[in-house]
């Protein structure tokens, strides 16, 4: 139980420390490693609570796919960031207050249902049964009783792809491209053009379809 | 021993600095969209935790889909931004008002 209180403490330290660093670096790609980072340690909390398929879920997820995507986007952006830094010293004391406003509540409610709530009876985190992985346990429910949502978040998923490829999907003019039906649908009537030369004249050029 | 409070607390703090990131950094889009990830990931501890305090599984079923919706989310506004970006060469977000809103 000690080595469990040191590693709960030793995650929750690095997250919350590379969430503050994520918002506080100075150039965005250090902020998208320490969103990584972040995660990776988010995902320590979840095995800690017994939910091992979805911290794999997150690192896949979120460090696999949206943080290489946020990497992408910000080194192919060519933007100074120092001038979208200026307003910061601005808006840092409404912030603070909001932040610190916000976190004392929601720390008091969170203690609060923690301590007073339905799960005050359970002192011991168990995402699934003794005997059944944490996996089998969460596909026996998703794939029964939420499949329709299941599917749903399918649709989301499509719609959102399409959407990000229709965003920015953008047609340059004057780009030759290779045009398949027109290639297959040559015939040797059209492709092919018989002359009568008559000797010495030449044959004039015709432009390329 | 470690309970239910202390994953709540580590979120909460967690959602707190994603909105603390929304506010200060509110010309970068980039940095806001971040902020969102951090806020999502702290709604995501919290569905979790009571899932594994409850020894109910619905609340890991609900953070996965929190996960899928934040995925969409993250690649529609990068590509929102990208395309942003392209049209102003730009992406201070505080001074946009092409859509005259």
């Amino acid at each position: 139980m000690a080595l469990q209180a040191i590693a709960f403490y030793l995650m929750a330290a690095v997250t919350l420390i590379a969430g503050l660093s994520v918002i506080l670096a100075k150039h965005p790609v250090h902020s998208v490693l320490f969103l990584i980072t972040a995660f990776f340690s988010a995902a320590g909390l979840f095995v800690l609570m017994g939910a091992e398929f979805l911290a794999m879920l997150l690192i896949v997820v979120y460090v696999g796919a949206v943080a290489v995507l946020f990497l992408f986007v910000v080194m192919m952006l060519d933007v100074d960031f120092s001038a979208l830094r200026r307003g910061f010293a601005q808006y840092l004391p409404i912030g603070l207050v909001v932040a610190g406003v916000l976190a004392a509540e929601m720390v008091m409610v969170a203690v609060s249902v923690a301590t007073t709530g339905a799960a005050s009876a359970n002192a011991v985190p168990a995402a699934s049964g003794p005997d059944v992985s944490n996996v089998v346990t969460i596909g026996s429910v998703l794939y029964t009783d939420y499949v329709y949502v299941f599917q749903g978040a399918g649709l989301v998923l499509l719609v959102a792809m399409i959407g990000a490829i229709v965003l920015t999907l953008r047609h340059k003019p004057g780009v030759k491209r290779q045009n398949i039906g027109a290639q297959v649908g040559r015939t040797p009537k059209t492709g092919m053009r018989i002359v009568q030369i008559q000797s010495g004249a030449g044959v004039e050029e015709e432009a390329t379809r | 021993m470690i309970g239910l409070s202390h994953y709540l607390t580590v979120a909460a703090i967690l959602f707190t600095i994603g909105v603390f990131g929304i506010v200060v950094n509110r010309k970068n889009v980039i940095l806001i969209l971040m902020s969102i990830e951090l806020i999502l990931l702290a709604v995501n501890i919290n569905l979790v935790a009571f899932s594994a305090f409850l020894h109910d599984v619905a609340g890991q079923i609900f953070a996965m889909f929190v996960l899928t919706v934040a995925a969409a989310e993250a690649a529609v506004g990068l590509a929102v931004l990208v395309t942003f970006f392209r049209n102003r060469g730009d992406i201070a977000v505080d001074d946009a008002s092409m859509m005259k809103g």
